[in-house]
């Protein structure tokens, strides 16, 4: 809205005569009409339907396996266990056969999965401390007030990890054995690290800093653990002291707040280093033993074990497969009702103006 | 630089304690108080409600300080705010809004934590955006106000110092009151300020007004009468009188008080004695004045108003909807709580669950509100925001059409109201004005009656239809404005002002400045007709006639005798009665001063004749005396009026034995008409020294012949308060009856047979509304008889004049009726000239009372115009003129183009029937075909049974005639003011309405002011129709006011209708575009871009709704809260406003072409609650898409929160901006670059967000999701079959619309897209086609001055009424 200056001409105050300030810039008008639509339209019927049969292809080799021991086999009994907050500290350990149709050829994820359990609440999803898990040195020992009431413990020892995530930290542990038909049983060997994602294990979680004379636990000192943690963080693995504390592959993969209630998340990937394992999951018996820990029956939940071959565009999901084939359905039956109206109708309409 | 002198200024207002307000506090809040106040009772009980001034310099100097404690001074802030208190100010005005009051409401409600959704500063962002989009704005306004301030304030003037003893220069700012401040010629006044002395020899001082209400004539000033020092030169320091005078007040016409002299003696003071600031002086040399009000307590400042608020009807629309957005929202909060509650209910206390012991029910009431802030987007608040600032995108668009400037007068559009741009894309009832809106308002003479005797003045015909031949519209006229204009600007120049090339517009906030090259060149056309216009050919008939007088063998005859007195008589009063101000282009604005008259130049033996002529003996009444020699006809003639209307022996007793020439300038009225006065002769020393002046008074008075007026016409310029005035001045001058100048007591004439006369001018009653007339009261040059000539409206004059007992008196009335009737017809504008002898005793009389009235200060206008009413009785009729007033180009047009629209086109008017009736055939609106109905009744049970007679009629017309289908096409139905009066009743209001909607028009004659108004009230209030006003006048204003869209055409008749209206454009014809083109537009693109928001938020929204039945309605989202609120906030902003300023449906060409296409507009098509509906539904299904398919393509996956979030949040930016180029008509590179910018912006802030975020947001960081998620395929296989299936339904919609049954709109889209042979053929076809449907005749050329027409009308108006 400049304020023109006072000019001296006659005309001082003539509005300029620019294609812009006349509105009348160069303008592409998108016209929708079944002649400027109908090839679109088959066009993306076209491009759907290839997409939709290729995923079907890839979706129709990729395999998933579910195992939901909750009460399954001998785990009636932990299930039960678990109902009581008494029995917390004993550990029950059971096992579930389970049988593998078809080899799953190639990498083999093994993920727990669990049903109706919301990691997606509001307050729980907020009830955790980045700050804390970057290993910060003062936020360690101040936990953020998010993480409340799993902040600090009754005697004001700060909690680390603090929070309601962490705290509900999944502690089942499995053990899978393969029963070939001839020879003996085979511990189904599992990369246990590596499983969470990069940017997570290497900079979003960090152990607080320690040297060789400062170790770990050295380090967490002054902080207690979770409330319902059987051991403290710079323990949870004792296999590996390099997967201790925040950078616990596990602990991250859990932070890692689900979608849904009913989720499924990476346990474990199939070393396929060795043995029977080399080109994959064999077809054939399993069982897993399972450290029955997690309780949950409160939220009425399951436990699964999910066994899956994952493919370019993830696990197997035949939704989207048959969404684009649906679509490009849609998209046709459309393109062709419009060419139906444009012969009948639309042409005459076009020499009625003309 | 000039930022720090803000600031500085900024600060220096705060810390000084002055009391300079801004205007947003109103003036009377700062009641002058003080303690010395208190102490003096007398200046207590004035300063209630009164002010006193006294001079500062004057002797009084030491009270000075007392009395002027609480007046404001000179500089003026029209600032908001200053620097420090910009913030709360600021603040505090915005909450007055209702919607940042609903921001602020969310901010607080997350700080309450049982309900916060997100962290307490991502809820501020939105209000924090609003308030301080709205701020900058306002700032950038207030900067603008501040330095338009600064130079007002930094004007120099000259003011009295008592210090140095002479004038010094002082900045504007500094002036107080009390001060004596002196202006030379062509200077601005600085502040109101009381007229103490002139340079004029008769105390007078011009000035123009131009930039307080722009009516560019001059108006004269006095000065203060019975100042001690007036005549001699003005001595500051023995100004001792004291001034009392009204508290500040916005009234530009009254201005209250008394000056008390140091001996008591009190004066009257009045609006003539008050200088207003923001005028400039025109020809005076230098005038002297003292300070009463100054800066904001001056009348133009407190006139100052702010920009008019309309609240548009598409924003109420929009409110209504805005409503069902809240509806909607509680109810999808309501829907969360209750599944909230029912979910908590089935649950034990679980591991995850953070321990609580809310009850479920209470849970759930918290869970209502923290839905309210998760879904606070619902509501379109940033909407309000938005459609402010598109809207002023339309006006900068509208301000910018090169087809609505106007070079002549070099004025485009000017957008007065920024708010409802697109109310005039609705316009359903259009009510126009006739004079100056559809007609030039360049008053024309084209014709007389006097005494009885028609002259047709057919040579006059012929030369103004010639003139409108060549030059209507023509750029050589316009040129020869210019240059006439620019010389005269020239010359000014030279005159005398060095500084006041600074025209100051202090009433308008916008502070339009232009030089005075501009305001002159403004003016040009207004004030001055132009040479060639102005020339009236007389008709020869008249002109014998009158040259008798002068010649002298002239028959006795009494008839003749008394037709040729009528005859000088009505000259003479067309050239006195008015307030014509006489200047001449070589000194512009410097008025001719009453011109030297010297000796006469004729031979000395004329000389004596005449004044033989003149000093007979008067016996006016004895029959005898008629059969005289030639030498006492004149005379005689001027008694005959007399002898007409007196008691033939009421004054018999005074014969005039000297000659009656001009009496002395004393103003007071001499006792007796027989006192001894000065001859005709002014001794040269009293006028003016200007040597031009009195050459051209030479010219003058040497030759009256004919071919004396040509020059004459270019020496001497008229400059008139109403165009008829000025057109009358200039006829008469054509017969040799000049107005050769005007002082407060005299009149300058030359007559022919006399030579220039001095006749002293006694009173002016100016024209008043009410009473339709103006009168003068002087003293007759030649018989010396008080003398009232009064000019007005015929119906007025009419009945005020007398039959009299004598039948050609009688006669005279008779045959000026039937022509009156017959001018009427043929659409001129019709006056009537009467006069009145009045006696001595009775003048005296009269003259008692009426100096009562004058000298009163409570209720001075309501006691002259009684004593106006009674002076103007028992008139004899003169005669009458035709003015004629031509139509303003393309106005047939315009009209026929806004009839196609399907606008009703109604006139009101306050002329005549039949000239109005003329005028509506002139320019289409009525039609050769059209049945006239005509409703003129004298009582409300005869309108009302002439409504139902007319009713029936139109019945009965529809049946028999051709259009069953429309019956509105052929009626017109024609009013006038007295039936409208009992049509405006409340009683016949629906029937009157009734009837007219059945019309195709309506034309209301004869109405007032008030009636305009109502009638503009009664059809937009009954009818619920969009209405818009359009005037020129003062008279339009409160119509302009009343209807949706007021425009003022700024035109002859000063401003006051641009003052008030919403748009002001210079012709009528712009109408057409402004309308039909920038209307459609508006309105079009408002609507659609509010429909968008709508559907964009509820869209968005709705994501975050579907997902709450995947988390327990717990109000998590599951996309980050910053790029929630930015997301409509900033990513998908501005799109939508350039949409809503730039889109363009149909090309203007063929908007102007095709008038059907405004339909759609009018019906509010865009913007239905269908459509509404239609929109909120479709937001809906592409939400339930935009969730569920990446909530099934990720289901059962281990997919987190946030990385689900991703790829819903870029599909939801697709389809909404693919959305909109779907919607939108044209894409120019601007939208690409928005559109791809957009686009642009949200990765490249996820993506920065994703690789830094660690810790800057707890507890939800970001870190990592989005390059994670974009390096998966399933991330863009999810994106675009979301983006594919969510379009689909509304591009086919389109599709299969625009195939099937394409809208007009669409058809013209596709007729644009023809080659440009094949689009001109497809135009014709369908123009045939919409004509085909009206069964109306096309090209039908019709000229106001055709009188074959008014026999037509006539015949109907005689069948139908």
């Amino acid at each position: 809205m400049g304020k023109k200056q006072a000019g001296t001409g006659p005309l001082s105050r003539r509005p300029d005569n620019s294609a812009f300030k006349q509105q009348r810039l160069p303008a592409w008008s998108p016209s929708l009409t079944a002649q400027t639509v109908l090839p679109t339209f088959y066009i993306l019927s076209l491009v759907c339907l290839f997409l939709g049969i290729w995923l079907l292809i890839t979706v129709e080799n990729t395999y998933e396996l579910k195992v939901d021991y909750t009460n399954a086999g001998t785990c009636e009994r932990c299930f039960e266990m678990r109902k009581h907050a008494i029995h917390t500290r004993t550990t029950c350990t059971c096992s579930v056969n389970f049988y593998v149709p078809k080899t799953f050829s190639g990498d083999v994820f093994f993920y727990y999965g669990l049903r109706n359990f919301h990691q997606n609440l509001r307050r729980y999803m907020d009830s955790r401390d980045d700050t804390q898990m970057v290993g910060r040195k003062n936020n360690l020992k101040a936990p953020s007030s998010y993480c409340a009431p799993f902040d600090y413990d009754a005697n004001g020892v700060p909690i680390a990890p603090c929070g309601a995530v962490a705290n509900s930290m999944f502690n089942d542990s499995f053990t899978v054995r393969y029963y070939p038909t001839k020879g003996p049983e085979v511990q189904v060997p599992l990369y246990r690290k590596g499983i969470a994602w990069y940017t997570d294990k290497n900079v979003k979680f960090r152990n607080p800093p320690t040297n060789n004379t400062f170790t770990l636990q050295q380090a967490f000192e002054g902080t207690i653990r979770p409330l319902y943690w059987q051991r403290p963080v710079y323990e949870l693995d004792d296999t590996d002291h390099n997967n201790n504390g925040f950078i616990n592959d596990d602990l991250i993969v859990w932070m890692r707040e689900a979608a849904f209630p009913n989720f499924k998340k990476l346990y474990g990937v199939l070393n396929r280093a060795q043995g029977p394992f080399t080109q994959g999951l064999p077809a054939g018996n399993y069982s897993v033993s399972i450290f029955y820990n997690f309780p949950v029956e409160p939220f009425r939940g399951q436990k699964e074990l999910v066994i899956s071959m994952v493919t370019w565009f993830g696990g197997q999901n035949y939704f989207l497969p048959i969404a684009y084939l649906v679509t490009s359905g849609l998209i046709l039956v459309a393109a062709i009702v419009l060419t139906v109206v444009y012969v009948k109708v639309g042409k005459k309409g076009k020499n009625m103006e003309e | 630089m000039e930022r720090l002198h803000w600031v500085w200024h900024r600060c220096l207002q705060l810390i000084s304690t002055d009391r300079r307000r801004g205007w947003y506090s109103p003036p009377s809040s700062l009641p002058p108080k003080s303690s010395l106040d208190a102490q003096d009772p007398l200046v207590q009980r004035l300063s209630e409600k009164r002010r006193v001034v006294v001079s500062r310099c004057g002797p009084h100097h030491a009270e000075y300080h007392s009395f002027s404690k609480g007046f404001q001074d000179n500089s003026i802030r029209t600032t908001k705010y200053t620097l420090l208190t910009f913030i709360p100010m600021n603040l505090f005005q915005q909450f007055h809004r209702a919607a940042n009051l609903y921001f602020l409401f969310l901010v607080l409600l997350n700080w309450v934590p049982v309900v916060e959704a997100f962290q307490k500063e991502i809820t501020m962002i939105p209000l924090a955006v609003v308030l301080t989009v709205i701020a900058f704005k306002d700032a950038m306004e207030d900067y603008r106000r501040y330095h338009y301030d600064k130079r007002i304030n930094n004007i120099l003037t000259h003011v009295y110092s008592r210090k140095h003893q002479r004038y010094v220069e002082r900045r504007w700012a500094e002036v107080c009151v009390g001060d004596l401040v002196r202006l030379c010629c062509n200077e601005i006044i600085p502040a109101d300020m009381v007229l103490l002395h002139s340079s004029d020899s008769n105390g007078v001082c011009h000035i123009e007004t131009a930039n307080l209400d722009g009516e560019t004539n001059l108006k004269q000033r006095q000065v203060v009468r019975d100042l001690p020092q007036q005549g001699s030169e003005f001595i500051p320091e023995n100004y001792s009188s004291r001034i009392e005078c009204e508290n500040p007040n916005n009234d530009l016409r009254r201005f209250r008080g008394f000056m008390e002299h140091p001996g008591k003696a009190r004066i009257g003071l009045h609006s003539e004695n008050l200088l207003l600031r923001s005028c400039t002086v025109r020809n005076t040399e230098t005038v002297i004045g003292i300070v009463v009000y100054a800066g904001h307590e001056t009348k133009a400042m407190q006139n100052n108003s702010g920009p008019r608020y309309k609240r548009s009807k598409l924003e109420r629309r929009l409110n209504m909807d805005v409503l069902w957005s809240v509806a909607l929202l509680l109810l999808m909060c309501f829907v969360a709580a209750v599944g909230h509650g029912v979910w908590l209910n089935g649950l034990q206390n679980t591991i995850f669950m953070i321990p609580d012991d809310t009850h479920p029910a209470l849970a759930a009431f918290y869970m209502f509100w923290t839905m309210i802030i998760v879904l606070q987007v619902l509501i379109p608040i940033s909407l309000y925001v938005s459609i402010e600032i598109v809207k002023l995108g339309q006006v900068y668009f509208i301000q910018n059409d090169l087809d609505l400037y106007n070079p002549v007068l070099d004025t485009g559009v000017q957008c007065r109201a920024l708010n409802i741009t697109e109310d005039l894309g609705q316009i359903q009832y259009l009510f126009s004005d006739k004079t100056g809106t559809l007609t030039e308002n360049r008053m024309l003479f084209r014709r007389c009656t006097v005494a009885g005797t028609e002259y047709p003045h057919h040579e006059n015909a012929i030369s103004l239809e010639q003139y409108e031949a060549q030059g209507c519209g023509d750029a050589d006229h316009s040129l020869t404005l210019r240059s006439r204009a620019s010389r005269k600007s020239l010359s000014c120049k030279s005159l005398s002002c060095n500084r006041s090339s600074v025209s100051l517009n202090t009433l308008t906030a916008e502070s339009d400045t232009h030089s005075v090259h501009d305001t002159l060149r403004r003016h040009t056309p207004g004030a001055f007709s132009s040479t060639m216009e102005c020339a009236v050919v007389p008709d020869p008939q008249l002109q014998v006639k009158l040259s008798s007088l002068s010649s002298p063998m002239c028959s006795s005859l009494r008839q003749e005798t008394a037709e040729i007195s009528h005859i000088l008589d009505f000259f003479l009063a067309l050239t006195v009665c008015n307030t014509v101000v006489v200047s001449s282009p070589t000194q512009p604005r410097h008025v001719v001063q009453m011109p030297v008259v010297r000796t006469p130049l004729r031979s000395l033996e004329e000389m004596k004749a005449m004044f033989q002529k003149l000093s007979l003996p008067r016996f006016p009444h004895s029959p005898n005396q008629n059969t005289d020699t030639p030498a006492s006809l004149t005379k005689k003639l001027f008694s005959r009026g007399r002898s007409a209307s007196y008691f033939p022996n009421s004054n018999p007793q005074t014969p005039i034995k000297t000659p009656q020439s001009p009496t002395t300038p004393s103003g007071t009225p001499s006792s007796t008409p027989s006192i001894p006065v000065t001859p005709a002769l002014f001794s040269s020393g009293a006028w003016g020294e200007d040597v031009e002046d009195k050459q051209q008074a030479k010219d003058n008075s040497a030759d009256e012949s004919e071919s004396d007026d040509e020059d004459e016409a270019e020496e001497l310029l008229y400059e008139a308060e109403s165009p008829d005035e000025a057109a009358l001045v200039q006829a008469a001058k054509a017969y040799g009856c000049t107005l050769l100048g005007r002082s407060p007591e005299q009149v300058l004439v030359a007559v022919p047979g006399t030579g220039p006369l001095s006749i002293p001018l006694l009173h002016v009653l100016p024209f008043h509304s009410a009473r339709k007339r103006m009168s003068v009261v002087v003293r007759h040059p030649l018989t010396g008889e008080v003398v009232v000539y009064t000019k007005g409206a015929d119906n007025v004059i009419m009945e005020l004049a007398e039959e009299g007992e004598d039948g050609f008196a009688r006669e005279v009335m008779e045959r000026t009726q039937k022509h009156l009737d017959q001018y009427a017809r043929e659409g001129l504008r019709t006056l009537c000239v009467a006069k009145k002898v009045l006696e001595e005793q009775e003048y005296k009389a009269w003259l008692k009372r009426h100096e009562y009235a004058e000298t009163s200060i409570e209720n001075r206008e309501e006691l002259l115009l009684e004593s106006a009413e009674r002076l103007e009785t028992n008139l004899t009729l003169l005669g009458a003129t035709g003015i004629v007033d031509r139509l303003q180009e393309e106005v047939p047009e315009t009209i026929e183009a806004l009839q196609e629209a399907k606008i009703k086109v109604w006139v009101l008017t306050g002329d005549k029937q039949e000239t109005a009736i003329n005028i509506a055939f002139a320019c289409k609106l009525l039609r050769p075909t059209d049945h006239i109905l005509m409703a003129n009744c004298d009582s409300k049970e005869a309108c009302e049974a002439q409504f139902h007679e007319l009713q029936h009629e139109i019945r009965h017309v529809t049946k028999g005639g051709a259009s069953e289908d429309d019956c509105s096409s052929d009626c017109v139905l024609v009013i006038d003011g007295r039936t409208l009066d009992f049509a405006l009743q409340k009683e016949l209001q629906g029937p009157f309405l009734e009837l007219a909607c059945c019309c195709r028009s309506v034309i209301c004659c004869r109405s007032t002011p008030l009636q305009k108004s109502q009638v503009v009230r009664l059809v937009r209030d009954e009818l619920k129709v969009m209405t818009l006003a359009i005037g020129d006048g003062a008279n339009d204003v409160s119509m302009i006011q009343m209807a949706d869209v007021g425009i003022g055409i700024s035109g002859q008749e000063g401003m006051q209708a641009v003052m008030s209206s919403d748009f002001a454009i210079s012709r009528f014809k712009f109408l057409r575009k402004l309308i039909l083109v920038h209307g459609h537009w508006c309105y079009t693109r408002l609507a659609n871009m509010v429909l968008y928001f709508f559907y964009k938020n509820v869209m968005y929204v709705n994501l975050l709704f579907w997902y709450q039945f995947f988390c327990g309605f717990s109000g998590s989202t599951m996309t980050n809260s910053w790029v929630l609120i930015f997301f409509n906030l900033l990513f998908t902003s501005v799109p939508p406003l350039i949409y809503g300023v730039l889109d363009k449906d149909v090309s203007a060409k063929t908007l102007l072409e095709l008038p059907d296409l405004y339909k759609s507009g009018q019906n509010s098509q865009a913007y239905l609650p269908s459509t509404f509906w239609l929109t909120i539904l479709d937001a809906f299904y592409q939400s339930l898409v935009c969730f569920f398919i990446p909530y099934f393509a990720y289901a059962g996956s281990d997919i987190g929160v946030f990385s689900f979030g991703s790829p819903i949040n870029a599909s939801a930016l697709f389809i909404i901006l693919l959305h909109q180029v779907i919607e939108s008509r044209t894409v120019t590179w601007i939208h690409a670059t928005l559109l791809l910018f957009s686009v642009l912006f949200y990765y490249a802030f996820v993506l920065l967000f994703s690789i830094t975020c660690v810790t800057c947001n707890s507890p939800t960081n970001p870190y990592g999701i989005e390059t994670k998620m974009m390096s998966e395929s399933l991330y863009y296989l999810v994106c675009g079959l979301t983006t594919v299936l969510a379009l689909l339904p509304r591009i086919l919609f389109r599709a299969f619309c625009n195939t099937v049954c394409p809208s007009d709109l669409v058809r013209a889209q596709k007729m644009e897209r023809l080659s440009a042979q094949d689009y001109s053929s497809s135009l014709r076809q369908w123009r045939e086609s919409t004509a085909a449907q009206r069964h109306v005749p096309q090209n039908l050329s019709v000229n106001a001055d055709m009188p074959y027409l008014t026999d037509c009308i006539a015949e109907q108006g005689a069948v139908l009424s």
